[in-house]
């Protein structure tokens, strides 16, 4: 009986709500902020652990917010790559939730949790959001608590970085606002399903084809378009960076791939090609970059840029394998990537900088937290057994299979320079400076949840099998080799 | 799931859980650390004897658990694993003595044996890899856990080492993965069975198959150190003697040269290899890598670099045995690394007490050292005639089998190879223990530590001697059931069976 009860819950709204509700109490009640915040990330958390069930359960999901269907009302859809999404947020979520209580002092906690949970909200509901209106919102959502938090941090740099955050973020969206526009006057419909029935190679939709792709490839910082990222990420607080590197770029690249999957009508072939030459590029010039870097924070941005790139190598080959393989490293990247931001937050709290050649023994005097970044390395590199080994494992599969074993060169020579650019930084937190600079404790919770997310980010390599299943749920991948059959 | 099927993943885990425990002992739980490291060494021999025995006795041992679509991560215990699992854990145990020793009183102590149980469980891993994704797994994890090892001491040196060390083996990974891929993408399988795998597409993809077969030896070929790969090896002396020891005899090189004899014998087969022409230039490789090696280790003065080069040589006849592709030089290749283990142990062991215990690090400085220190000297005068080949020491066995072994194949010229690389040997060994035995103390020792009436400590000592005795009981007791020789001869038998 309980168990059907569980089973009917609309979690599917509820997973949107709750933060929602979360936010708007931490607002209301700023003292009680920080156990508000906590209490709801949690709950989030449980309430997506109900989705998965229903979802393992019943498979893929269509809801009609308060019994309202296209094209009048919202609708909300998840299948398996969604609620892979929707998992990895939570996870990475719960993991800067707890490291935010720790983190920020007193005033800034005021600011963080309302829009860290405003921001977490926007992320449930576009992953969630079956119409292409609902989401332009939820990405305009995501981007203004983005700029907010970025801005949380104060200080001339922070909100220079911020303004500029603001500009990109806008010209984005409002790009991809612009295709939306065009589809509709073509089609008379934002919902995704009828917009793929009805949709034709016309001028229009081609104009707006490119239109959604550029706002989206900009906001998803895919080289060239990847100059506002890094100083974005690296001024930005410690938990702020985490968020914005594992989380938020990863949303627009959602939605450029369901676009791809779903919507768009061929000819994809030339496209796919050149996003995978973009991505290629990405991959090269930003482990390049990172190598060059000074300060950790830029490194650790740079290396974003190159890991993004890796995503779009799943373009060309268009194959279920290759998306799988893009969607394992974007998962194990999101966990990676906080537990290294978090980890520099560590550093840089310990030391009052994060220079790279001063690191001065933070190995000796910081294992946990430089066992959480190496360990974070070991699955940006894509080394074994760790997410990123996976995912990379994946795409040469995929690459090699199409016979293009160029791009196979492309995921080695990513991998090689980003062990280049992380053993850097732990060969010099072994070794000692001369001068040595003022030290401040850094609070066990900051230490184990850098260190748990980067334990995550390993371990999603041994169990591969559950994820890829999940990723199959109601077929996202399948229409591609259709469209691909017709074309 | 039966025992037989967890079995593999005990012996793994006897090393590594007390590794990850160790990770979190704050430095003051020197007992607790002992007893873990220690207890589990102790129960992992068990273990092993255990396994040797049931292998013998018709058992299966294997452990499967899902990894990727179509892949499984495995565990199996065959003849050719237990061979180098048995090296593996008995080593172990004896340089875990030492370390104890060795690190008595020296900071970061939990970090430095955490890493080093991690070390072990992936050479472990190695040695029962099943398939060539498991194989990989581990190769890459040894090359992580290593790395804190060399630059445990933290200094600009050894942070430089540990730098050219990753350069190298990052490389090896990287081209291993490639090759693996790829013959994963032409084969559709990757797992080890006797004679290999690829012998139905041999036909149709010739080519491919030859250039896989380049990349996977030049991804073990770092780590065994074969020319021009080898460049990492003498830099990484600036680790602790312990570290040395394991990656000199056990660990690194081992994993190398062991990968050469996994892909030279399950993945492609014998009859492939040579039908593809790809062991002679294999065996010219190594034959050059055993003369360069020696040359290089007669200009050493630093005793830890003459037997870092000593090393490149000396493993470099395993896969000279491999590749000249014979049944006789196949057990002379494979007793040869169980053999080069024990005797290059010995010697770090040696020239780790001569640095500890008198600071000495520099063969002018051995002078009379004989004297000072005559177990020392004596454990080390047994391993310097074992890798000379001086009968009966296990080195004359390895060289006497890889000697007949080329005859048998026709391979004549690798005679002049074994002999020129002897000559060399005995070239660079025997002017050291000239000074230590024979020349004239130079007053002091650089810094002289004093142990009561030893020579050196207990735990320093007692390993060397060990493990020189045991050199000698290799040799002299070579043909004794289950004797690592006996031992290869059953490997080989399984190779080369009509």
């Amino acid at each position: 009986m309980l168990t059907m009860q569980v089973q009917n819950v609309p979690w599917l709204v509820i997973v949107i709500t709750l933060p929602l509700v979360g936010s708007l109490l931490c607002f209301l009640l700023p003292q009680q902020a920080k156990k508000l915040g906590l209490m709801t990330a949690f709950t989030i958390a449980a309430s997506l652990i109900g989705l998965l069930f229903q979802v393992l359960d019943q498979g893929a999901q269509r809801y009609t917010v308060g019994g309202w269907d296209a094209p009048l009302g919202i609708n909300l859809y998840v299948d398996g790559l969604s609620l892979l999404l929707l998992l990895m947020t939570a996870l990475v979520g719960l993991g800067i939730s707890v490291y935010a209580t720790a983190y920020f002092n007193r005033d800034k906690t005021v600011y963080y949790w309302p829009l860290w949970l405003l921001l977490w909200s926007a992320l449930n509901a576009l992953f969630l959001s079956a119409d292409l209106f609902n989401l332009y919102v939820c990405l305009e959502l995501l981007g203004l608590s983005a700029v907010a938090l970025v801005a949380i941090a104060g200080g001339a740099d922070a909100l220079g970085a911020a303004i500029r955050y603001l500009l990109v973020s806008l010209l984005g969206s409002l790009f991809y606002l612009l295709g939306v526009a065009l589809i509709y006057h073509s089609v008379a419909s934002v919902d995704i399903i009828i917009v793929a029935e009805r949709i034709d190679a016309t001028p229009p939709i081609l104009a707006a084809m490119g239109l959604m792709s550029a706002g989206l490839l900009f906001k998803t910082a895919l080289f060239p378009m990847h100059f506002w990222l890094p100083p974005a990420h690296a001024n930005a607080p410690a938990p702020v960076s985490a968020l914005l590197s594992a989380l938020v770029v990863k949303a627009s690249f959602y939605i450029l791939l369901r676009l791809w999957l779903d919507v768009f009508p061929l000819p994809q072939e030339v496209l796919g090609q050149f996003l995978g030459l973009l991505g290629a590029a990405a991959v090269i010039w930003g482990g390049v970059q990172a190598l060059r870097q000074t300060r950790l924070k830029m490194l650790i941005a740079y290396s974003t840029v190159a890991q993004i790139g890796y995503l779009f190598i799943a373009f060309p080959l268009a194959t279920s394998i290759a998306w799988k393989g893009a969607l394992y490293l974007l998962l194990s990247h999101a966990l990676a990537k906080s537990a290294m931001f978090m980890a520099a937050g560590n550093i840089l709290h310990f030391g009052g900088h994060d220079t790279i050649l001063k690191l001065d023994r933070v190995a000796q005097r910081l294992p946990l937290t430089v066992a959480a970044f190496s360990l974070a390395g070991v699955s940006i590199m894509g080394l074994p057994p760790s997410g990123g080994f996976i995912g990379k494992w994946l795409l040469l599969n995929a690459a090699l299979q199409a016979g293009e074993w160029w791009w196979a060169l492309v995921l080695i020579g990513g991998g090689l320079l980003s062990a280049g650019y992380i053993f850097k930084v732990v060969g010099f937190a072994f070794t000692q400076t001369e001068a040595s600079h003022e030290v401040h404790h850094v609070p066990a919770a900051m230490q184990w949840t850098a260190f748990m997310m980067a334990l995550a980010a390993i371990l999603v390599g041994l169990i591969a099998p559950w994820p890829l299943a999940l990723m199959d749920i109601g077929l996202p991948f399948e229409m591609v080799v259709n469209k691909g059959s017709n074309g | 799931m039966s025992l037989d099927s967890v079995f593999p993943l005990f012996i793994l885990a006897t090393s590594l859980v007390p590794g990850l425990i160790i990770f979190f002992l704050p430095e003051s739980a020197v007992r607790t650390r002992i007893s873990l490291n220690m207890g589990g060494a102790l129960i992992k021999v068990f273990l092993v004897g255990i396994v040797i025995w049931g292998v013998f006795n018709g058992h299966h041992y294997e452990t499967r658990l899902p990894f990727l679509p179509g892949l499984d991560l495995v565990l199996r215990i065959g003849a050719l694993s237990i061979l180098f699992v048995t090296l593996s854990t008995g080593l172990w145990l004896v340089t875990t003595v030492y370390a104890i020793g060795y690190l008595e009183d020296s900071p970061h102590r939990s970090r430095f044996f955490g890493f080093f149980s991690l070390c072990v469980t992936a050479t472990i891993g190695i040695a029962l890899a099943g398939n060539l994704i498991t194989f990989l797994l581990f190769y890459e994890l040894l090359t992580l856990a290593t790395y804190p090892l060399i630059v445990h001491r933290g200094t600009e040196e050894a942070r430089h080492a540990g730098r050219t060390y990753l350069v190298y083996t990052i490389m090896g990974g990287a081209l291993l993965l490639i090759g693996t891929v790829w013959l994963y993408g032409i084969t559709g399988s990757l797992e080890f069975v006797h004679r290999g795998f690829v012998s139905a597409i041999v036909d149709t993809h010739r080519s491919s198959l030859i250039i896989i077969f380049v990349l996977l030896i030049a991804g073990l070929g770092v780590k065994a150190a074969l020319l021009p790969f080898h460049g990492w090896l003498p830099q990484a002396m600036v680790a602790p003697a312990p570290v040395s020891a394991l990656l000199h005899a056990v660990a690194v090189v081992k994993a190398g040269a062991f990968g050469i004899v996994r892909v030279v014998h399950d993945v492609y087969g014998v009859e492939v290899a040579v039908s593809l022409g790809v062991t002679l230039p294999l065996a010219v490789l190594a034959a050059v890598t055993i003369i360069y090696g020696s040359v290089r280790a007669l200009f050493q003065d630093d005793l830890k670099r003459r037997l870092a080069f000593s090393t490149v040589s000396q493993v470099s006849y395993i896969t000279l045995g491999i590749a000249v592709a014979g049944p006789i030089a196949t057990i002379g290749g494979l007793v040869h690394l169980v053999h080069q283990g024990v005797m290059k142990i010995t010697l770090f062991f040696c020239a780790g007490n001569l640095a500890e215990t008198l600071g000495i690090h520099k063969i002018s400085e051995m002078n009379g050292v004989g004297r000072r220190m005559p177990w020392t000297m004596a454990a080390f005068t047994i391993g310097a005639f074992g890798m000379i080949g001086a009968p009966p020491l296990a080195g004359f066995v390895s060289k006497w089998y890889l000697g007949l072994g080329a005859l048998d194949a026709g391979q004549d010229w690798v005679i002049f190879v074994l002999a020129g690389s002897s000559l060399l040997n005995a070239a660079y060994f025997l002017p050291v223990l000239h000074a230590a035995w024979f020349k004239e103390p130079v007053g002091q020792w650089p810094h002289e530590h004093i142990f009561g009436r030893m020579e050196t400590a207990w735990a320093l000592l007692l390993p060397p001697v060990f493990t020189a005795f045991l050199s000698v009981a290799l040799g002299l007791f070579a043909s004794v059931p289950f004797s690592p020789l006996e031992w290869a001869r059953f490997v080989t038998s399984l190779e080369f069976a009509p």
